[in-house]
């Protein structure tokens, strides 16, 4: 990590309560942000990212969700201690979202403009045609063609693309820290894809904005994050610089998922290796290593012992209890 | 959009036609026919010769495909419905004449349904679960159970016996007192619209815990919108759909309650012309009656219709 600490979250843990008990969906989670930094948090789904992400701003739906445990240090407050208004004042205005179903997340019966123009209205306390004007200036900052007169739109009239640039837009708006995209481009077309991604870091590195993407596709990370952070089960099973863990991944299942990830440099014909067994189930996690029943380096202490998050390099952090035997 | 009403309506004429036919039909179906009627009330010996005179002086005697032609044709050429068969007044002016209390009345109970139900409906969908919301559905349970006849025979008989009041028999024209006017059309609208705003209430209590778990609601959220706003701006406009089809569907229910009060209530509406047209078989009356309804109801539902434009902008009339 470089630069000023924006955001570190400390020991967060999530619990949702669900018909065969309360899950842990989120169970002890750390990371650091500094300002202006790309963090990719990677995992399958369910694997609690977007509950991190969700958490980060209070957005989980209580009941049945709580955040049960943690801090989320932003700018030095604790955000899980601030009262409603407080964290208001937050969402959309320092910390925005970037929401994985451009579809859904827009408002089928209200324009685009005022949409976008709301966050504007709300924490800058512009009148509403400066807000709107400010949301035609957005709409032409993430290249939507004819920003203008699209502002009068309803999201119904825009296709994928053009409404997740509507969404990045939006969460421009106030100009904040830090934005968190929720796999924004999961529901995209694969050509749109790299745009969107292309125009988001553009943007954010811009606004000198950090940005917090959330993704289950490695390729992406490669690419666009200066630090990983990789999910499974809730925990955080490895987190590094993008780069060290490309050459040096040090958990089997980062491994695993790179090697279940179609490269343009793997000889033609090679075979990708899917990692074997299903995700868990957070309601009957094992008690040792969460990964153990999928991974072929297990041995009886991880059956039983749950690895710690230790330092496997500089600023390198693993959770496997056979780190030293693995990459190298 | 022009086009589209165009079509709508012209749509409307084999729906009106068959409806025509069947109320023609089944109000001649009632037992005992107004010939019987009058001659036992006019006390004339019901000799075969005296019935044949009256069945030809009213036109019975022809075929039942001629009246009804006659009567749709002088309905569709100058919009007369005939003549009512005991007081020869021209059945449309009785209509019209009648209409506009029982139009008030629905629109009032319309009105109060809306007023109350939307409001308790989404209190109860944000304090879902909590004591509040237990307390507005059982009452909705409770408006929807209780009779409306039953509750307005209450308000009739149970003040007069306890404080000697009783609502006033003659209704007070607005344009005389409107205060006056509108406080007797009130007691009636509440009791017209207390089902259907328990209706109302539950449907959008459904639909607003139905829109609040969208995507879009937790994008407002995270905008940093407050709840309110958040309710009132994003998520009600969007629950609201279902419940303008409600107030199409239940239009008819409420002309039917209408029927029932201003019986009740001594109210001059279309409801005492009905009721009175119908036991004393005042053929021209009761299908012109139910003509116009008919209308109404249509009308009112391509009103409906409309109205979503206002609310979901998808929807575009081609």
């Amino acid at each position: 990590m470089t630069g000023a600490r924006l955001l570190s979250v400390k020991g967060l843990s999530t619990e949702f309560r669900t018909d065969r008990g309360t899950v842990r969906a989120v169970d002890d989670v750390s990371f650091d942000l500094a300002a202006g930094e790309t963090l990719a948090i990677v995992g399958e789904s369910g694997s609690g990212k977007s509950v991190t992400a969700l958490s980060v701003l209070r957005l989980i739906p209580t009941p049945p969700g709580r955040i049960s445990s943690g801090e989320v240090l932003f700018e030095g407050r604790d955000l899980l201690k601030l009262d409603e208004r407080e964290i208001r004042a937050i969402r959309g205005n320092r910390i925005a979202m970037i929401f994985q179903e451009p579809m859904s997340s827009l408002n089928p019966s209200l324009t685009v403009g005022l949409q976008i123009a709301e966050p504007v209205q709300l924490h800058r306390k512009a009148p509403w045609a400066a807000a709107l004007d400010k949301a035609g200036e957005l709409l032409e900052r993430v290249r939507l063609p004819d920003a203008r007169s699209r502002l009068s739109s309803y999201p119904h009239q825009f296709s994928g693309g053009m409404r997740q640039r509507a969404m990045i837009a939006m969460a421009l708006a106030c100009q904040p820290q830090l934005i968190i995209a929720d796999e924004p481009t999961t529901a995209l077309d694969v050509t749109v894809q790299a745009q969107i991604l292309a125009l988001l870091k553009e943007l954010t590195r811009a606004a000198n904005s950090a940005l917090i993407l959330i993704t289950h596709d490695l390729g992406v990370v490669a690419r666009y994050a200066d630090r990983v952070c990789v999910m499974y089960g809730g925990r955080v099973a490895e987190m590094g610089p993008a780069r060290e863990i490309y050459a040096h991944p040090r958990h089997p299942y980062t491994i695993g998922l790179m090697a279940s990830v179609p490269r343009l440099d793997q000889e033609a014909g090679s075979r990708l290796v899917p990692i074997e067994g299903q995700p868990p189930d957070l309601s009957r996690l094992p008690p040792g290593c969460a990964f153990q029943p999928r991974c072929r380096f297990a041995t009886e202490r991880c059956r039983v012992e749950r690895p710690p998050l230790v330092s496997t390099g500089p600023d390198h952090l693993s959770a496997c209890h056979h780190h030293d035997r693995l990459g190298a | 959009m022009q086009a589209y009403i165009v079509r709508r309506v012209l749509a409307l004429v084999p729906t009106l036609i068959f409806a025509s036919l069947i109320v023609f039909v089944t109000v001649r179906l009632i037992p005992g026919d107004v010939i019987d009627l009058m001659l036992s009330t006019n006390d004339i010996g019901a000799d075969r010769k005296s019935r044949e005179q009256l069945e030809a002086a009213l036109g019975f005697d022809r075929p039942m495909v001629s009246q009804y032609f006659r009567w749709i044709g002088a309905f569709v050429l100058d919009g007369s419905l005939g003549q009512s068969l005991w007081q020869s007044t021209p059945v449309m002016e009785d209509i019209l004449h009648r209409l506009p209390i029982t139009f008030e009345l629905g629109v009032y109970a319309l009105v109060v349904a809306l007023l109350v139900g939307i409001p308790i409906g989404v209190y109860s969908a944000v304090a879902q679960d909590t004591v509040g919301d237990y307390v507005a559905r059982s009452f909705a349970i409770l408006a929807l159970a209780l009779p409306s006849f039953w509750v307005g025979t209450l308000v009739m008989v149970f003040p007069a016996i306890w404080w000697g009041w009783s609502p006033e028999v003659k209704l007070i024209p607005f344009s005389e007192d409107p205060l006056r006017h509108i406080g007797q059309m009130t007691i009636p609208a509440l009791i017209l619209g207390k089902a259907f705003s328990a209706v109302v209430m539950r449907l959008t209590r459904t639909m607003m815990l139905e829109v609040m778990r969208q995507d879009y609601i937790r994008t407002a959220l995270a905008k940093g919108l407050a709840p309110r706003t958040t309710i009132l701006r994003h998520a009600l406009r969007n629950a609201l759909i279902p419940v303008v089809t409600l107030v199409g569907l239940q239009a008819p229910v409420l002309v039917g309650g209408a029927v029932i009060l201003e019986q009740i209530f001594v109210l001059p509406g279309m409801g005492q012309l009905l009721l009175e047209a119908v036991s004393q078989r005042d053929y021209p009356v009761i299908t012109g009656v139910f003509l116009i309804v008919g209308l109404a109801v249509v009308f009112i539902n391509l009103l409906v219709d409309l109205s979503y434009g206002l609310l979901d902008p998808k929807v575009r009339y081609r």
